[in-house]
């Protein structure tokens, strides 16, 4: 495999969930992968996707995934591995809404969970089985600064985010061993299509900038430890310990 | 296939490097028969037979398949009038060594680790401190036994399969399970070394000592870290076996008895940084007398390092990654460029050694060729390592040199192939030992070693390619 692997190789195999994702996307470009390397893009938009893998100058394939249908979720990886071993799988599927219309709608509310949670669960626990058989191989999980501690101007994005991101946890240390490793990701507020009309906050990024600390840490040789934790920007991992420490009373009173 | 099933276990593999580790069923001690059994079995994800472990990257690995380790039991069947050996495949140099050295014999060419197979010296080809006047491993072997693909055992001589023998020296066990090797063996009428070192002030001179040296034996240390005027510098080592006993020296006869290697620690942090790396390597240098000459035994000569143990491990758990590459005699700017390149991103190089070399064995993988030898360690976990070593292959690539795959752990197909003219005849040798494809590595996944060129060269397009 690649990645990770001593200063590091690049990975002949990647599959993207959530095909369209900018984040996912600008992970990909800054890999720099060889055109020889394969990858694949799931996700529903057919046309994007098809856009998007013109950029990349590798190999592309599309797959039809819909992060919250469930029960077609097994059979998507089984056709991501029939083609060979898969060195990167990057999990970047998720939306976000506002939450005072989630308020007024809580079908809505519940489909992001699913989108931004467990069909992350369904996906990477069907994955992680296949590398494990495999040997090798690394996972990316796309959590959030939101993940540290739930805001009430946007909690239920936070909650399905902390979920995924004690997922993400267990998931690298049920993996220990296997020689699968799990990076977990937690940018701050990333300026992009998802956040389009909302005013940033402070240090926040944007997708070409968490694009490239992560593929920094990927390429970087990593050992024999398992995955780990990238901030980005770097500056958020003190800013979320503090989060952690103010009092509630006061934490309710943020304004955002 | 029960006793297969029964000996197996998972176990996560890496390199002496210990930066890419894998996963995968280790097997071994086997019988012929019970590897024959394997291989016709075509285990999910392949097999392939593990040496001693030393190479730096991914070589001796193999995700989700089944790793041989140990592949067979040692064996040494020693012929002292025809000073030839065959030796099993799991079979150390130590053991080795201890067995023929009191004979008067040596093998032709040492690698720096007394640790190493023989099975896995074969496969990598190694060389030693003699290699431009002694070549590779390759040069002296007179028979291969290989368990190929199909499960048949193949006697591969120089003269009786060519082809099968170049693919197998330097095949890094892709071509299929080494058994054993017959080698011509080197008489030695004394087991101690006439050593001496040189210490030279700076890159050309170091290249200069390097290149006008007679000896039999030659390498130089060379400073990773010294910069301005004295970049470059480094202590040319050279030697040769002392032509009569030395009866104070040796009063029992002629022996190879390695002093008792010290444990390294397992250090829980790296301990080399880009300033330690210097000091180190400045002390290291200035300790170095001008023109020493000195008598020393084998293990001292040759297997300096193997005197910590485990060594390895003491770089922290992020492990280290080495570059190792040689470049035509016409073309030792690279070197220069390689060593500049690991200073300018602070890469914090502890380690280089520097050899000239003569013409290789014509291995289709084969590392050596006649020209400079460079090898560089450097911790793992430096971000800028990876972007670094993808431009000095190109480097390397355009004047016509190669990266040793046996160190390697990062290297990209489309650099492998640029470097490695041999690489299509390998491939159609390779198809030929092992047509279904029974042998696999991490390394020759990576590098799409086995894979047909219409794929591995196909571009941008939607669909996925057959094979």
């Amino acid at each position: 495999m690649p990645d990770e692997r001593g200063a590091a190789g690049s990975p002949s195999r990647v599959l993207l969930l959530g095909g369209t994702s900018e984040i996912g996307l600008e992970i990909l470009a800054a890999l720099h992968l060889s055109p020889d390397t394969e990858v694949l893009l799931a996700g529903r938009d057919e046309q994007r996707m098809a856009a998007a893998g013109k950029e990349l100058g590798t190999r592309v394939r599309t797959l039809r995934f819909d992060a919250t249908a469930l029960d077609t979720h097994p059979a998507l990886i089984d056709e991501a591995f029939a083609g060979g071993d898969v060195d990167l799988v990057i999990s970047a599927a998720g939306i976000l809404t506002a939450q005072q219309t989630l308020d007024r709608d809580p079908l809505a509310a519940g489909l992001l969970v699913e989108t931004n949670f467990t069909g992350h669960v369904s996906t990477l626990l069907a994955a992680a089985g296949r590398m494990r058989a495999q040997g090798h191989g690394t996972i990316v999980v796309l959590s959030s600064i939101a993940a540290i501690r739930p805001r009430k101007a946007n909690f239920v994005y936070g909650a399905a985010k902390s979920g995924l991101d004690a997922f993400g946890r267990g998931l690298a240390d049920s993996l220990h061993g296997t020689g699968v490793r799990v990076l977990l990701v937690r940018p701050g507020f990333v300026i992009g299509r998802m956040t389009a009309g909302m005013p940033p906050a402070p240090l926040s990024t944007t997708p070409a900038a968490v694009g490239a600390a992560v593929a920094a840490r990927l390429r970087r040789a990593g050992g024999t430890s398992p995955g780990g934790v990238v901030w980005v920007p770097p500056a958020l991992a003190p800013v979320a310990a503090v989060f952690q420490l103010l009092p509630r009373p006061l934490w309710r009173r943020l304004p955002r | 296939m029960g006793a297969v099933a029964q000996r197996e276990s998972g176990r996560l593999l890496t390199g002496w490097g210990r930066t890419t580790p894998s996963r995968a069923r280790v097997v071994g001690p086997l019988s012929v028969g019970q590897l024959r059994a394997l291989v016709a079995d075509r285990p999910a994800g392949g097999v392939l037979a593990r040496g001693a472990g030393r190479s730096c990257g991914d070589a001796a690995q193999n995700a989700g398949g089944v790793v041989l380790d140990p592949v067979t039991a040692p064996h040494i069947d020693l012929d002292a009038d025809a000073a030839t050996v065959r030796v099993s495949a799991s079979t150390s140099f130590a053991d080795l060594l201890t067995r023929i050295v009191p004979e008067g014999l040596l093998p032709p060419v040492l690698p720096g680790t007394r640790h190493l197979t023989v099975g896995g010296a074969v496969a990598a080809d190694v060389h030693g401190k003699n290699q431009r006047s002694d070549g590779s491993l390759g040069r002296w072997i007179e028979e291969i036994e290989l368990l190929d693909g199909t499960g048949e055992v193949r006697r591969l001589t120089p003269g009786g399969d060519p082809d099968g023998f170049r693919a197998t020296v330097g095949g890094m066990g892709l071509t299929g399970i080494i058994l054993g090797a017959t080698i011509r063996l080197v008489r030695i009428r004394s087991a101690q070394m006439l050593a001496s070192t040189r210490r030279r002030p700076d890159l050309d001179a170091l290249l200069t000592a390097l290149d006008e040296s007679r000896d039999r034996y030659s390498v130089a240390w060379i400073d990773t870290t010294a910069t301005g005027r004295s970049f470059g510098r480094g202590v040319v080592a050279v030697g040769d076996h002392l032509a009569d006993p030395d009866p104070a020296a040796e009063p029992g006869g002629l022996a190879y008895r390695p002093g008792r290697a010290h444990r390294a620690p397992r250090l829980p942090v790296c301990p080399v940084t880009a300033w330690s790396a210097r000091e180190f390597n400045g002390l290291h240098f200035r300790s170095a007398a001008q023109e020493d000459s000195e008598l020393t035994d084998l293990a001292t000569f040759f297997h300096r390092l193997d005197a910590l143990d485990g060594w390895n491990r003491a770089l922290g758990p992020r492990g280290f990654v080495e570059y190792q590459c040689v470049v035509p005699e016409d073309a030792p700017g690279v070197i220069a460029q390689i060593l500049e390149a690991a200073q300018q991103r602070r890469c914090a190089p502890f380690l280089g050694t520097l050899k000239r070399f003569g013409p290789g064995t014509g291995g289709y993988l084969s590392f050596p060729m006649a020209g400079w030898s460079v090898a560089i360690a450097m911790p793992a976990g430096n971000r800028r390592i990876g972007p670094m070593l993808d431009d000095l292959d190109l480097r390397v690539a355009a004047a016509g040199g190669r990266v040793y795959l046996a160190g390697d752990s990062r290297l990209r197909s489309s650099a492998c192939a640029a470097m490695y003219p041999g690489l299509p005849r390998w491939r159609a040798a390779a198809s030929r030992l092992d047509p279904s494809g029974v042998f696999r590595s991490d390394l020759g996944q990576r590098l799409g070693l086995r894979r047909a060129p219409e794929t591995s060269c196909a571009t941008t397009s939607g669909r996925r390619h057959a094979g």
